[in-house]
């Protein structure tokens, strides 16, 4: 018999709901990418806004005053480059 | 002190619902259920009860809404009748699959069409499939004492499922009886306030109704069924607590009649005390038939209607519903399926009586039963009372 | 009933404060490249913040965030059905207020419902226009990608005019969509519920300050938020904010709010463009002709004037 389950039904939450708020941070997005956000930091102004339209949240601010993506979730959507004021992001093929 | 009044059985329900401390209650009004929701809302507009009333616009918003309540952690009462069930229907399904507890009242009602007010089962045997607990009562008292009933059932956390008590439609809802309304500590010592086990709550966030994957939707299932099933020995010990605080003998199925009658005549909900009248009117012309009525109809009590049939050779199965193309009506499906492949199963007749409100006498029963015994009743099922030209 | 309401006093969102506020929608969910939608829903969320219960109508969003075993909801959330979220988060809300007042639970939090324009605008309607109605104090949101994107692409009432789906295609004997885009905003407007807007995540402190607004205020919110679909629109992923941009800045989709019953506008464009710039960035219009993009220029300019006719209709009189 085959099973192909997550786990013994014994073991869900009631309604199966899910007890681990956020857990899809496990979800390692990143490898849907294709394109990957390059940034050239003479350019970057550092404005924000790359952080502000990234729809996976995945865009902070580094100690060096730089925003860059975690490119675990980074789906290279491209949006951080096209909304960039100073064009400093270029999405380039990615190499893995 | 305890008050015995004569009260029409939907305000005793309002009443045993206040004496509950819902939280919350959404509804819509259908005939015959109306006049339970109309008294609630009177009991919270004259600060009679604490609770929040939502006045929803249609019975599918009714049961969402519920639901939405319940997972907030609120003690939830709900009712309806015929087509709002039928527009409830899908999120009933949800209501138990989260494993939500409330409380809902069925004044069960034919569904149309035609559009017909009256009572038959209709209605709930269309929502069989549920999940949920589903009680049935005779009458006005019953009907007090297991809207407690099913707030302790559906809230214990060996179930933590909705729960249903049907009564019949205008035949209950609307009859003036005289109930006995014990005092609010007997009710309060009986039915303790609600701790939710799971609930939306900003202190620890839970994702309530994510999507089931192939990988565990089977697993959620099971999990539902299982404590559907479990919610029998709940039941069961519910029901020997409100015997023992009221005085009752409640079973999962009752019984009465001659003991040692080889015909049982099976009935569930209101139709069992006309046909009590009937059975007492027989075994006193010396014609011994039994009766069994099924009090717990989800989860079915399969051992104890075993028992409570045992030695029969005739069961004469009452159904108030038509399942349309199939062999019996739905109680007579279920009790072929619980005695299939035994060899001391009873012969089972099957007769579909008082559909869309008709009347079905007392005489009516005790013919049946002699047709039955002449085995002059069709082999599928027979419609009492069809006006026909065959 | 026109009402006066004051909203002077709610915070403002500073843009380069924006990247700090958390979004309660987390990484690993599982929406489109460049997908706007999910985009608008961290907006609110960063704004609305952490002591808040979501429930989500059946959708793209309730589907992305929530395959068994992963969430991505760092909030309480509920999903039930596709019709329903208004009346679930009525049932929430008036759960909460009940055992707020018994002592049962400490806090009230802010009550969010999110739904796409199906689950708004046509199966879950009569429920949403409950909840509005009834006062339940709660924020509801459509997040509008103009289609039923989440079973591939089918109209909708609030597809526009032209856009070629998979149930209005566009044909020898057809333009695609051929009735106008059903107006949500309006129609909740006139529930004389206190606070409606518009909003588009292309204007991000814009959209953020109407969360604030419509949190703020005691009773029944609804904010339509315009959402950009790569896969429905068939427009690039990198380009949804430019074409979120751009149906500001051609007047196709302006952002206003109305308040306590007055309307007026968030946003003035100066330099209008036309409307075959937004256009001609989506596949779902590449179909039209001349005439017909002539048409649809005309219909945005009449429903701008219109617009304008209720802002000064409703505008406070000047002493």
């Amino acid at each position: 018999m085959s099973k192909q389950s997550i786990c013994a039904w014994q073991r869900l939450e009631p309604g199966a709901a899910i007890r681990d708020p956020g857990n899809a941070a496990a979800l390692k997005t990143g490898d849907w990418r294709t394109l990957v956000p390059v940034l050239n930091e003479d350019e970057c102004i550092k404005c924000t806004m790359c952080a502000v339209f990234c729809p996976e949240f995945c865009i902070s601010e580094h100690e060096d005053g730089f925003f860059r993506p975690d490119l675990n979730y980074c789906k290279g959507c491209g949006i951080c480059a096209n909304e960039c004021p100073k064009t400093a992001i270029t999405m380039v093929m990615e190499e893995k | 002190m305890a008050r015995r009044i004569g009260t029409e059985v939907s305000l005793a329900v309002a009443d045993a619902v206040k004496m509950a401390a819902p939280d919350v209650i959404s509804a819509y009004p259908i005939t015959p259920q109306t006049h339970i929701v109309e008294e609630l809302s009177e009991f919270v507009a004259n600060g009679e009860l604490d609770a929040e009333y939502i006045p929803v616009e249609s019975e599918h918003s009714a049961m969402s809404a519920a639901v939405g309540a319940a997972a907030a952690g609120a003690r939830v009462y709900t009712a309806t009748s015929s087509q709002g069930l039928a527009l409830m229907h899908e999120i009933l399904f949800i209501a138990s699959s989260m494993r939500l507890p409330m409380v809902m009242t069925v004044a069960n009602r034919s569904l149309s069409g035609p559009i017909s007010i009256w009572n038959d089962h209709s209605d709930i045997m269309a929502e069989r499939d549920i999940g949920w607990v589903q009680l049935f009562v005779e009458n006005g008292q019953e009907a007090l004492e297991f809207t407690w009933a099913a707030f302790r059932i559906g809230e214990d956390k060996r179930v933590m499922l909705p729960v249903v008590v049907n009564m019949d439609g205008f035949i209950m809802s609307h009859m003036i009886e005289p109930i006995t309304i014990p005092d609010q500590e007997v009710v309060d010592a009986f039915l303790k306030p609600y701790e939710p086990q799971i609930k939306l709550d900003t202190a620890d966030p839970v994702t309530f109704g994510p999507v089931g994957v192939p990988e565990v939707y089977l697993e959620a299932k099971k999990q539902c069924e299982q404590a559907l099933l479990d919610s029998k020995a709940v039941v069961s010990e519910v029901i020997d607590d409100l015997n023992h605080t009221f005085g009752r003998q409640y079973g999962l199925v009752e019984t009465n009649g001659a003991e040692d009658a080889e015909t049982v005549i099976v009935t569930m909900g209101s139709l069992g005390e006309s046909v009590m009248t009937a059975v007492d009117r027989m075994n006193a012309n010396g014609k011994a038939v039994r009766q069994a009525r099924i009090r717990l109809w989800r989860p079915f009590p399969v051992e104890e209607f075993m028992d409570a049939v045992s030695g029969a050779k005739k069961l004469v199965v009452i159904d108030r519903a038509i399942s349309p193309g199939s062999v019996n009506g739905p109680v007579a499906q279920e009790l072929k399926s619980v005695f299939y492949g035994r060899l001391d199963a009873p012969e089972i007749v099957n007769v579909i009586a008082g559909i869309g409100g008709r009347d079905v006498p007392v005489d009516d029963f005790v013919q049946m039963v002699e047709l039955a015994e002449k085995g002059e009743l069709a082999e599928t099922y027979t419609l009492w009372g069809l006006d026909s030209d065959a | 009933m026109l009402k006066d309401i004051d909203l002077s006093g709610v915070d403002k969102t500073k843009l380069k404060e924006i990247h700090k506020m958390e979004s309660m929608v987390s990484s690993g969910h599982r929406a489109c490249q460049g997908c706007g939608e999910v985009l608008a829903m961290g907006m609110v969320t960063r704004v609305a913040g952490p002591d808040t219960i979501v429930c989500n109508a059946t959708g793209c969003m309730e589907i992305i965030s929530s395959p068994y075993p992963q969430t991505a909801w760092k909030v309480p959330w509920i999903h039930v059905a596709f019709e329903n979220a208004g009346a679930v988060a009525s049932g929430v809300e008036a759960a909460i207020k009940a055992l707020h007042r018994k002592g049962k639970v400490s806090s009230k939090p802010n009550i969010l419902c999110f739904g796409g324009d199906g689950a708004t605008a046509d199966i879950g309607f009569g429920s949403l226009s409950g909840a509005m109605e009834r006062g339940h104090n709660l924020l509801y949101v459509c997040l509008d990608n103009e289609a039923y994107m989440n079973t591939g692409i089918q109209r909708s009432s609030s597809t526009p005019y032209g856009a070629s789906t998979t149930t209005s295609p566009c044909g020898t004997e057809s333009i695609g969509q051929h009735t106008q885009k059903k107006n949500m905003p309006r129609i909740i407007a006139e529930h004389g519920v206190p606070y409606v807007a518009t909003a588009s995540p292309s204007h991000p402190t814009d959209l953020m300050d109407k969360v604030a607004k419509a949190l703020a205020v005691d009773g029944p919110a609804y904010l339509h938020i315009y959402s950009p679909c790569p896969t429905g629109w068939g427009s690039k992923g990198e380009k949804s904010i430019e074409i979120a941009k751009l149906a500001v800045e051609t007047n196709l989709f302006p952002l206003y709010e109305v308040v306590g019953g007055r309307f007026g506008f968030t946003k003035k464009i100066k330099k209008v463009k036309p409307i075959g710039d937004y256009l001609k960035l989506q596949r779902r219009f590449r179909h039209l002709t001349e005439k017909e993009i002539g048409f649809i220029q005309q219909t945005v300019e009449d429903n701008y004037e219109e617009l304008e006719r209720f802002c000064q209709a409703t505008a406070k009189c000047e002493e």
